[in-house]
């Protein structure tokens, strides 16, 4: 008993000892780790999650409603054709090694993401660049192909950051960025330090440490956030635990938008799916608020086509596709399916999927569609689903930001080969001006969702659990980023 | 003795050679790209090809087997295609947990097993024995991963004497180290222990029906004498083979236990390597765990040999 009551006591004086630490440093669980530290060399979103912002900066940069702030750009000017940009650097910036950013190292870091051998995944948000010129050490000239409305857009992504020719060769162990924080050190498989940059260009970070920790297993998860070991978890991955932490005092429930379109994807070359009244007859089967209440307990929107609902450019056309079974079956009969079919339904890890594809299963079979369901891994979706195009039906959220131009691309896996739909994604890539984008953007939402491309199920809600004091966390996540740069600890 | 241990070098090269082909067949059969993996759902045919040559993907099966293979006998392990570091480095620092881990599991399950094997087997058929087989029962039936989370509830959630899981890392410090490693060590010792003193209980009272054990309670000793300085000895055979099995599988076999914990050992670098396909970091691994599991067969081999000479004749 006395044994009892001194670890009680010394473990209440770690707490009070470790809680006054804690002022100045922070611990923040993720689910994924990074395989290495090069945003442009990989789309691993684990990436970007420890160094957007922290470590690295691009030109622009995401704020966390989603709008183009600027970055190390500090202001632009676009020539009236639209076809070059001038970008104004901010002065006095170092890299974490000492040596200056200037317009060479935006020349160096751009050709380099645009270039031949580029293993940059995101590459074709460079494709409209023709030219990178470095005018001046603080001036660099864009020039553009052809008018390209989403450059400032694209120039944010984790994939356009800014690195320097001297410190490329060593940049997936030790990235050297321009951030306000400094990349530490990185125990592979447990955590990454990040310390602030005492030297940084902007407003210095408010912490002096970042421990990002790896918690794969979502009762690891569960335990670590209990036990207080961690701060922050961000993306936690395991929504049935969320009121748990809601009611607890202790913890703050952060839930936002993210850019995760989630989709019941049809192939839509494969029969019966090459024909639209069956596509129109998937999508009036599924009720959406039951997938999202049995898979995500209550988190997520729904959608009723391929864009982000928090975008003021959203329109809403979910009743187009309202849950209806005997319409369902009615189009069924009217396409020749009058007995129903069998098809594939393939899907990936995440729970958004395995929880979402047994209820998708079931409510098919309701209006006769009978499903084969089989779990895969990322790396087998990715060939056979994803490059093979082998298959009837998947579920996947599309997290990149703005990506309805992947329907423009007959050759992506869903297949969608419409050539009024490829005219209107370039008419909209040639337009700079706000008010047509939106018009724009409105047919081509439209577009999608009378084509009945693919079931349009809802914008994936990711819970961030974090401690009562953690102040200045993104609420929303316009691209997958933990920007730590304005959090602190109240008090 | 030399024509023996000679035979038995050419059978352990064998083996490792067809060891070699088997996994490489295995994990390169296995669909999934690892570039694919890497680049996403926005990547481009042409960048797809940059990165395979990067990594060097391209070559045919039998040109990545030899090359693979080539670099492991220099004893270059070839490098991670996602961490992008050499696999030699990134196996050499995941050894440290669990290497120590499987030890201290192993200690721990010795120190329980033992007295209670022992124990048990001197009052066989008492409330003792029946306590012991009782508890031993259960240990190999509960599933460690459950026991593991069980003790996370009670030792990180609710009493916060341990934390739930990582590493604090050897610069931390021997005691804090050892104490992250303790609730899975804990975990993993249950069951192993469990049967061990199951083991050590039956074996021990074989013995103990021996002549041998006859002849020296009619010498004068006393029943727990004979166990002491006879049976105990002559018991610790076939104990000793657990213990040997249980180490190689401890080494590789924490994976869940690893996870539980996340805890950054080699069970669980498979475990990430599968998924993103990091192929050359699962060959690599598999191939050193077989090896060492080979290693450790050939000197059991030997040493047998060595104590019980009717061996060598049959070999």
């Amino acid at each position: 008993m006395k044994l009892m009551k001194f670890a009680t006591v010394s473990a209440l004086a770690m707490m009070v000892a470790g809680g006054a630490m804690a002022k100045s440093d922070i611990t923040l669980a993720l689910q994924l780790e990074p395989p290495h530290l090069d945003p442009t060399s990989a789309a691993a979103g684990a990436i970007d999650s420890v160094l957007y912002s922290n470590v690295f900066e691009g030109l622009t940069r995401f704020a966390s409603d989603g709008s183009i702030i600027p970055g190390l750009a500090q202001s632009w000017e676009v020539s009236e054709d639209g076809l070059t940009y001038t970008f104004k650097l901010a002065e006095g910036v170092t890299f974490h090694d000492g040596t200056t950013m200037d317009a060479e190292d935006v020349k160096f870091s751009l050709d380099r993401a645009r270039a031949e051998d580029s293993a940059n995944a995101q590459k074709v948000l460079f494709a409209s660049i023709a030219d990178v010129e470095a005018v001046d050490a603080t001036t660099v000239k864009i020039t553009l192909s052809a008018p390209n409305g989403s450059l400032l857009f694209n120039l944010a992504w984790g994939d356009a950051v800014i690195v320097a020719p001297e410190s490329i060769e060593n940049i997936t162990q030790m990235p050297v960025g321009t951030g306000a924080f400094k990349f530490t050190n990185w125990v592979q498989g447990d955590n990454i330090v990040l310390e602030r940059n005492p030297d940084y260009w902007g407003t210095p970070a408010k912490l002096d440490k970042v421990t990002f920790k790896f918690i794969a297993d979502p009762t690891a998860g569960f335990a670590a956030v209990m036990a207080e070991d961690v701060d922050v978890f961000s993306g936690y991955p395991a929504p049935e635990n969320v009121p748990q932490f809601e009611a607890d005092p202790r913890f703050q429930v952060i839930v936002g938008n993210t850019e995760g379109e989630t989709i019941l994807a049809m192939n839509n070359k494969l029969a019966p799916f090459d024909d639209v009244r069956v596509r129109e007859a998937v999508s009036h089967a599924i009720d959406r608020q039951a997938i999202i209440d049995g898979a995500m307990f209550g988190l997520g929107t729904p959608i009723g086509t391929h864009f982000a609902p928090h975008n003021p450019d959203y329109v809403d056309l979910t009743a187009d596709s309202a849950y209806d079974p005997e319409k369902a079956k009615a189009l069924l009969a009217e396409a020749g399916f009058a007995d129903g079919f069998t098809t594939t339904l393939k899907l990936p890890p995440p729970s958004y999927a395995r929880r979402g594809g047994e209820i998708i299963a079931a409510q098919l079979r309701d209006v006769g569609i009978q499903t084969e369901i089989s779990n895969l891994e990322w790396a087998q979706w990715l060939e056979e689903v994803f490059k093979g195009k082998d298959f009837g039906l998947t579920i996947v959220s599309h997290t990149e930001p703005m990506d309805i131009g992947i329907y423009a691309r007959p050759d992506y896996y869903f297949q969608y080969d419409d050539a009024d739909f490829q005219a209107m994604n370039a008419e909209l890539e040639a337009e700079a001006d706000p008010a047509k984008r939106t018009a724009i953007l409105d047919k081509m939402q439209r577009k999608i969702a009378g084509d009945y491309v693919n079931g349009y199920l809802f914008q994936l809600a990711v819970p961030t659990i974090a401690k009562a004091g953690v102040v200045g966390l993104w609420e929303n996540a316009p691209t997958q980023a933990n920007d730590m740069t304005g959090v602190y600890w109240a008090e | 003795m030399l024509r023996f241990v000679l035979k038995r070098l050419l059978s352990l090269v064998i083996s490792l050679a067809v060891a070699s082909v088997v996994i490489f067949l295995f994990v390169e059969v296995v669909p999934g790209d690892p570039a694919a993996y890497m680049l996403g759902m926005n990547a481009q045919e042409d960048t797809l090809a940059a990165l395979r040559e990067q990594l060097g993907l391209n070559g045919t099966l039998v040109e990545r087997y030899l090359s693979w293979i080539g670099g492991m006998l220099r004893g270059d392990f070839g490098t991670s295609y996602t961490y992008r570091t050499p696999v030699a480095e990134m196996i050499g620092e995941r050894i440290w947990i669990s290497l120590p881990l499987a030890v201290y599991a192993l200690t721990l399950s010795t120190l329980i097993a033992f007295p209670a094997g022992i124990w048990a087997a001197s009052k066989r058929g008492s409330l003792a024995d029946v306590l012991v087989m009782g508890f031993t029962q259960l240990g190999v039936a509960i599933p460690n991963f459950w026991f593991a989370m069980l003790m996370v509830l009670l030792f990180a959630i609710n009493l916060r004497w341990f934390s739930a899981g990582g590493f604090a890392g050897w610069d931390a410090g021997f005691l804090p180290a050892m104490k992250s490693l303790t609730l899975p060590a804990v975990a993993l010792a249950l069951p192993q222990a469990s049967i061990l003193a199951r083991v050590m209980r039956s074996s021990l009272l074989d013995t103990l029906g021996e002549d041998y054990i006859r002849t020296a309670r009619a010498k004068g000793l006393s029943r727990r004498q004979a166990l002491w300085r006879h049976a105990l000895r002559n018991a610790l055979i076939p104990v000793l083979t657990i213990i040997g099995l249980q180490f190689s599988f401890l080494l590789a076999g924490a994976i869940i236990i690893e996870n539980v914990f996340f805890l950054p050992g080699l069970g669980r670098m498979v475990f990430q390597s599968i998924a993103a396909r990091d192929l050359i970091v699962v060959e690599s691994v598999v191939m050193l765990l077989v090896f060492a599991v080979i290693l450790v067969n050939f000197l059991v081999d030997v040493a047998y040999a060595v104590v019980d000479p009717r061996l060598r004749v049959k070999a």
